[in-house]
């Protein structure tokens, strides 16, 4: 079932749409169902999410129906159906990173933000969660912040502290 | 007292530095840049591919070469090349692989942030060599700044005449479009990765047919992985024949290693094949031994998916000859004593690291990544975990050992795409070479929560080691 938040009506702006052109240019003629992944991305930097009613006006655009772009949004993992923090904290959780110590760093930032993977801060701040191999091995542990992916290597439990306090700094 | 291999045993002083044909010019300030990559001889390929050679020369220089595809199968380039179909008035596609998202792989993505014009100047000579007037790169959707370096590169070259309609005149097309993932291992498996391309969910395909016949929108396609697209500029410029030269035997030219793990200095290191494993791992021009002194305890060579090696068996084949970084030196053995050259992600692991955790780590892994098109592989990869997770935390019986041995075997072989077998594999090399450190687990409950079962006799030289026989 959808919960109330999922349902969250919002409207996609003029330079959105715009947005959208170019990245449906990039196919042949009638394979603009190719763009899908792309446009969720781009609602994704809007609206830090992808609510429901986003991806209704995304399978109307492509002139497709609305169950094709659930059952993508649902399958990838990087499409958030319910809201984050402001900044998603994605650390990686796999063998290379863990013999490194991200495991160490998943439960600093549990302890320091004071919420469970998947929870979000009171102050709507910050979210947190374990994600699989984002191939930086070598760099071990490592972090990354939607919307932009800002990456972040070589972390201690110390850089992380310095970055959340940049973070919270800054907004 | 056992003694670990170390830097002890060779002179790696009396090692020259060898030669690097993607890597070269790395450390050049502005590299990124089209300017710096043209003074540095950057599109010199693309020059003699477009004015002095036909596609058909391209496809022979690419299968004198040699080259295997650098993606994780080792299929040679050239011959996959020659296999694309070709009918009248059918459109032919190129379809980059960086989708990189094996454990233990990130040479790809060290090459696009650092030499994005590297893989684009591949892809021009190897869409005019295959005839494809519109090419993509699939890019996993996590590497947003990739994505951008890669866009801006385009967009240069675009502009340089590199590009677009007619480029140097010669009459030739060709647009380039970078495409995101959404975030899922599945879709660097080929067929997964044209489904995703086409706005879909990232289930592979049953085979045949196969791409090269019917692969995005159903025309013929070529996928290839991103350091193979950009083998293919040293393949031009110098020759296949010169490029034949590097290497050793079948695995001929360079290859990137990512290295991570437990070692004084992880990064992407750009080797000949056939470097002795040990100099990788020991030299100071590579990886320097084992971080903090430590031993090394077992090797992942190829990325997740390959079978776990205990030291010995990294640094020597079961009859004491020393084990090379060659496609077939590193599967000398079989799947007995050996492993696989894979998508060269080097993990290394020292004496202090646990064996049953690490394999529980990346059946989660497999699990969380399994599409759940093939039961074995949904259902299988799902149990491994459980298991795997109920001995890591001291819950296990011995026969759980077992019924892991049996799950992973029923898993392989029976499934639509490899993904099935990477997450059998890593489960039947950890039982094949460290049972004794699954059972470990088992018999002591409570003192495998708090320490390690340690290096064992992993890392004795061989002819003292017991070579477990299996299979
Ligand atoms: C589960 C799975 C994941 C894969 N991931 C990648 C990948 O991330 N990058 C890649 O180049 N090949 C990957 N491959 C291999 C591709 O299917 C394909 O063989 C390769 O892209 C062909 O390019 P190459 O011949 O240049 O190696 C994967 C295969 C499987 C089964
Ligand atoms: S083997 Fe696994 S990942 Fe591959 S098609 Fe079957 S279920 Fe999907």
């Amino acid at each position: 079932m959808l919960k109330v938040e999922e349902q969250t009506p919002v409207q996609l702006s003029s330079e959105l749409l715009a947005k959208f052109d170019e990245v449906k240019s990039r196919y042949p003629e009638g394979k603009q169902k190719s763009a899908l992944l792309p446009l969720l991305h781009l609602v994704q930097a809007e609206f830090l999410w992808v609510p429901t009613s986003a991806m209704d006006q995304v399978a109307a655009y492509l002139n497709i129906q609305p169950i094709e772009v659930y059952e993508v949004a649902t399958f990838y993992t990087m499409y958030f159906l319910k809201p984050q923090g402001k900044y998603a904290l994605e650390v990686c959780r796999t063998g290379p990173c863990c013999l490194v110590g991200a495991e160490k760093i998943l439960d600093h930032l549990e302890a320091k933000l004071g919420v469970k993977e998947g929870e979000v801060t009171a102050d709507g701040l910050f979210s947190f969660r374990g994600v699989e191999c984002l191939a930086a091995c070598g760099f071990g542990p490592v972090l990354q912040i939607s919307p932009e992916y800002t990456f972040y290597e070589n972390l201690t439990t110390e850089s992380v502290d310095k970055l959340i306090e940049d973070l919270k700094n800054k907004s | 007292m056992t003694q670990g291999y170390g830097p002890q045993t060779t002179d790696y002083r009396l090692i020259k530095m060898s030669r690097k044909l993607l890597l070269e010019h790395i450390n050049v300030p502005g590299i990124n840049t089209l300017e710096v990559y043209r003074q540095k001889g950057g599109y010199r390929a693309v020059e003699k591919a477009l004015k002095t050679l036909t596609p058909e020369e391209i496809v022979e220089e690419v299968k004198k070469s040699g080259l295997r595809g650098r993606g994780g199968a080792g299929f040679p380039t050239g011959m996959k090349w020659s296999f694309l179909a070709k009918p009248e008035g059918v459109a032919r596609y190129l379809v980059c692989n960086a989708d990189e998202s094996e454990p233990g792989t990130f040479k790809d993505r060290y090459l696009m942030t650092h030499i994005p014009h590297a893989l684009i100047e591949g892809m021009i000579v190897a869409s005019f060599a295959l005839g494809a007037k519109v090419s993509y790169i699939y890019v996993r959707g996590e590497m947003m700044p990739q994505i951008r370096i890669l866009e801006k590169a385009i967009a240069e070259a675009k502009a340089a005449g590199w590009l677009g309609k007619n480029i140097l005149g010669t009459g030739y097309d060709l647009e380039l479009y970078v495409q995101p993932g959404g975030g899922a291992y599945i879709c660097g498996e080929e067929t997964a990765l044209l489904e995703s391309l086409e706005g879909k969910r990232g289930n592979p395909r049953i085979k045949p047919p196969f791409p090269a016949i019917a692969g995005l929108y159903g025309c013929p396609t070529v996928v290839n992985n991103v350091e193979s697209i950009a083998a293919v500029v040293p393949i031009i410029n110098d020759g296949g024949d010169e490029y034949a030269k590097i290497g050793i035997g079948r695995s001929t030219g360079t290859k990137l290693i990512s290295a991570s793990g437990n070692l004084v200095k992880p990064g992407v290191y750009e080797i000949e094949l056939g470097l002795p494993v040990e100099e990788f791992i020991y030299s100071d021009e590579y990886c320097g031994g084992i971080a903090n002194g430590k031993r090394l305890k077992a090797t992942v060579a190829g990325g997740s998916s390959v079978p776990v090696l205990p030291a010995n068996l990294t640094l020597k084949y079961a009859n004491g000859e020393p084990r090379l970084m060659s496609y077939e030196s590193l599967s000398e053995g079989g799947f007995a004593t050996g492993t696989m050259m894979g998508s060269g992600g080097f993990i290394a692991f020292d004496e202090d690291q646990c064996i049953v955790r690490n394999t529980w780590n990346f059946s989660r892994f497999y699990h969380h990544e399994s599409c759940g098109q093939c039961s074995p592989c949904r259902e299988g990869t799902g149990w491994m975990e459980k298991v795997l997770h109920k001995i890591e935390h001291g819950h296990g019986t011995m026969s759980d050992v077992d019924l892991l041995w049996d799950i992973q075997r029923k898993i392989e072989g029976n499934t639509i795409c490899p993904l099935g077998d990477a997450a059998a594999w890593p489960v039947a090399s950890a039982i094949r070479h460290f049972r004794d450190e699954f059972e470990w687990h088992i018999k002591e409950p409570v003192k495998s929560q708090s320490q390690n079962y340690g290096i064992a006799n992993y890392a004795v030289p061989i002819e003292k080691a017991p070579v477990t026989e299996e299979k």
